[in-house]
């Protein structure tokens, strides 16, 4: 493993499953009565964030004290646009205070990068989302909630819905992904792309033209602009979320055009093969992107990528700060 | 006629890279080239030993941000003209972006001022086409062309004259003065929160993208007008293979369009962006591989008639930041004529009179500058740059004249030292130092 988990790119199978296996041991320590391990126990794990996200920060904060870390909160909100104290500046505080781990969300594409090559700090950063580049640590749980959902059955196969399997040691390979919406704007998918390209899986990514970025056919995966022809070909299908201000820069001509194109109901589900699964990273527009019934359906896994966020986080930290063997801090308890 | 103070022996250089001559500098003119010019420097003359190296007309750059008034903490006119003379600069125009925006006779004639007190190059502002560079109304053109900074260069540069009718008015207006208009081309609603070049790169970082159609949509409408009313247009800074092409068929067509490429579009590419170092952010940005082949390919066949620096100094607090915060701009003047041997000499595709035709002799030419961009020859005015092409060195910035320090060659070994500049006799650099 790296020091740093900036981009999904970094990570090579091996480290991807890692993580995964990782996390797969993780989550048994949530379904304990005392859900906490002393792993990270006198380590400094900072939340850094520069742009609003109570879910994000919330699941690492609760990552990290279970494995008994210390978390301070760092809100720098809207300090790189004013400049009133800058990345620069932010980053020798922390690491005055000794920070081992940055966890840093930035509305700004490459603010983790820049923190963590740019010698201000010695700690491991932590990308949780940069702008419109990446969000590796979303990736890594939507992987996680793949591999239990369609690999997790004894045999590697997929588990009757409801059921969450245990995917250890498994990859995700000949495994058909969409990606569903907003792609220019997305940075769940930039690292998605990468993570389960490396995994073995098959992505296909589906928008108007206007939400794909230039430049998307060099990508390892393929493009289409039907969802429809999509939908029986897919074991996932991931629906990312629209922002409504899109329409007033004329990417797509109206919400109701959106979702009668673009967005996923009962009647486009029931096109899906009997197995697969429908996922969104969440806030969700329901009735925008996804219905209502669609997303509270037994097909959907989102709370339960919520939920998997946490083991999934828990895993990079503890990889990443090369906390005690883990086996040998379990048996301490 | 052999006082030393005004009379230079320059000894053995090579005058635009041809046979070595010795080159006699007396009272502010070139006296002598050759045979006869030790006799006609006379015996107290200053010798400066040129053995091997080059000797060119001293370089015109058409394209400085030299920030004063108004950015005094990033360059003033005093150290960016330092920073010219360093580089080989006898002449630089200065852009109108400064605060307040050099809209005004006052404030031309003001920059004007500063420059001829400093003394290490001559400074030709840059009038504002519009008020305020808003776009709107046309500034008070004539007024600056009659003022004493004598401006013949208008540009917006920073901003795009994005709308056509004012751009219309503005290249018919300065022809009543036989000025130009120096259009920074960029589509202002295909660039809107633009990070860099858009393309595969663009698309991977997540960095929202710069498309060279915003810069080639602006140019073929640009030479569509100048043509239609009979002006002179000049296209700064172009930085995409599509470019170079609408200006090779606007000459082709004759109509009089004139065009700038900067030494960092000669060399660098986007996939240095993804670094996220703000160094390397730029406006217009660094564009693909394939756009630098066709820049330095429009440059060595003449379609770009000039390379300019668009020196835009900051300080570092400016770049130490987050890509999308970060200014844009790098300074250029001190490294320019190193990357234009690196890119265009040492690589063949151009030579020593090739630079001296695309770094003086031709922008002077658009400046309209009486004095500068001059053959080097009795009689002439002594404007002089004399080069080491055989030095090898690594760019250290903390070494610069300039006030800033974003250079993105920091570390970089670069070919070629300017070792004296003459301004009308008067040496500006000598030894690679401040004269
Ligand atoms: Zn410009």
């Amino acid at each position: 493993m790296k020091r740093h988990l900036i981009s999904a790119a970094d990570l090579s199978v091996e480290d991807a499953i890692l993580i995964l296996d990782t996390a797969e041991e993780m989550s048994q320590v949530a379904s304990r009565p005392i859900k906490k391990l002393p792993t990270l126990r006198g380590r400094t794990v900072v939340n850094l964030f520069f742009e609003d996200s109570t879910r994000t920060r919330t699941s690492f904060e609760l990552a990290a004290k279970r494995l008994s870390a210390d978390v301070i909160n760092f809100s720098a909100k809207g300090s790189s646009v004013s400049k009133g104290e800058s990345l620069k500046d932010t980053a020798l505080t922390l690491q005055a205070m000794g920070a081992d781990a940055v966890v840093i969300r930035h509305s700004a594409s490459g603010a983790p990068h820049r923190l963590a090559h740019s010698g201000w700090i010695h700690g491991s950063v932590l990308n949780a989302g940069d702008g419109t580049h990446e969000h590796p640590t979303q990736a890594l749980l939507d992987a996680f909630t793949m591999r239990r959902r369609l690999a997790g059955a004894p045999d590697g196969g997929p588990v009757p819905h409801g059921e969450a399997g245990d995917g250890t040691g498994r990859d995700l390979a000949g495994r058909r992904v969409a990606i569903v919406g907003d792609v220019l704007h997305s940075r769940v998918v930039r690292s998605n792309v990468h993570l389960l390209t490396t995994l073995g899986a098959e992505v296909t990514l589906v928008a108007p033209p206007t939400l794909l970025p230039i430049g998307v056919e060099s990508w390892p995966c393929r493009v289409s602009y039907d969802l429809d022809e999509v939908l029986p070909k897919s074991d996932a299908v991931m629906m990312l979320r629209v922002q409504r201000e899109r329409m007033n820069a004329a990417f797509f001509p109206t919400e109701r055009e959106y979702s009668r194109r673009y967005g996923l109901n009962a009647e486009r589900v029931a096109r899906l093969p009997e197995h697969a699964i429908v996922m969104h990273p969440g806030p969700m527009n329901r009735g925008m992107e996804i219905t209502a019934e669609v997303a509270d359906s037994a097909r959907s896994t989102i709370v339960e990528q919520v939920t998997n966020g946490v083991s999934v986080r828990m895993a990079a930290l503890y990889l990443l700060l090369g906390g005690a063997d883990l086996a040998a801090s379990d048996s301490g308890r | 006629m052999t006082t030393s103070q005004t009379t230079h022996l320059i000894r053995g250089a090579r005058p635009l890279g041809g046979a070595a001559a010795d080159v006699a500098v007396v009272d502010g003119l070139v006296a002598a080239v050759g045979d006869g010019a030790a006799a006609a420097a006379g015996e107290g003359a200053h010798v400066v030993e040129a053995d091997g190296l080059i000797l060119l007309p001293g370089l015109v750059d058409l394209h400085t941000h030299l920030r004063e008034p108004g950015r005094e903490d990033s360059e003033t006119v005093a150290s960016g003209t330092r920073a010219a003379a360093r580089g080989g600069y006898t002449a630089v125009h200065a852009m109108a972006n400064t605060f307040p925006v050099a809209d005004t006779a006052g404030v031309v004639e003001q920059v004007k001022r500063l420059g001829d007190e400093a003394g290490h190059c001559d400074v030709h502002p840059v009038g504002a086409v519009t008020v305020g560079l808003e776009g709107k109304q046309l500034a008070e053109l004539g007024a600056m062309a009659d003022s004493a900074a004598r401006v013949r260069v208008f540009s917006d540069d920073g901003k795009c004259v994005d709308d056509a009718l004012i751009m219309r008015r503005a290249l018919e207006y300065v022809k009543a003065f036989d000025g130009v208009v120096a259009q920074h081309a960029q589509e202002p609603r295909l660039t809107t929160a633009a990070q860099m070049n858009e393309g595969t790169v663009s698309g991977e970082l997540g960095l929202a993208g710069w498309p060279a159609v915003a810069e080639e949509a602006i140019i073929a409408r640009d030479v569509l007008l100048a043509a239609h009313v009979g002006s002179r247009l000049h296209v700064c800074h172009v930085s995409t293979a599509g470019s170079v092409e609408l200006i090779r068929w606007a000459k082709s067509n004759g109509w009089d369009v004139t065009a700038e490429v900067t030494p960092h579009h000669l060399l660098l590419t986007d996939e240095l962006v993804r670094s996220y170092d703000p160094v390397y952010k730029v406006n217009p940005p660094l564009r693909t591989a394939r756009d630098v082949e066709a820049l330095r390919a429009g440059l060595a066949d003449g379609t770009i008639d000039a390379v300019a620096t668009d020196h835009a100094p900051h300080p570092a607090e400016d770049k130490e930041c987050e890509w999308a915060v970060a200014a844009m701009g790098m300074v250029g003047l001190e490294t320019a004529l190193s990357i234009v041997q690196h890119a265009m000499v040492d690589t063949g595709l151009l030579d020593w009179a090739g630079v001296a035709d695309r770094m003086s002799f031709r922008p002077a030419r658009i400046g309209r500058l009486d004095g500068q961009g001059r053959p080097i020859a009795p009689g002439e005015p002594a404007n002089l740059t004399l080069l080491d092409p055989a030095y090898r060195g690594t760019v250290e910035p903390s070494g610069f004249a300039s006030r800033s320090r974003n250079t993105p060659y920091r570390g970089m070994e670069l070919p070629g030292r300017v070792v004296a500049t003459f301004l009308r006799g008067r040496p500006t650099v000598l030894d690679g130092s401040i004269a």
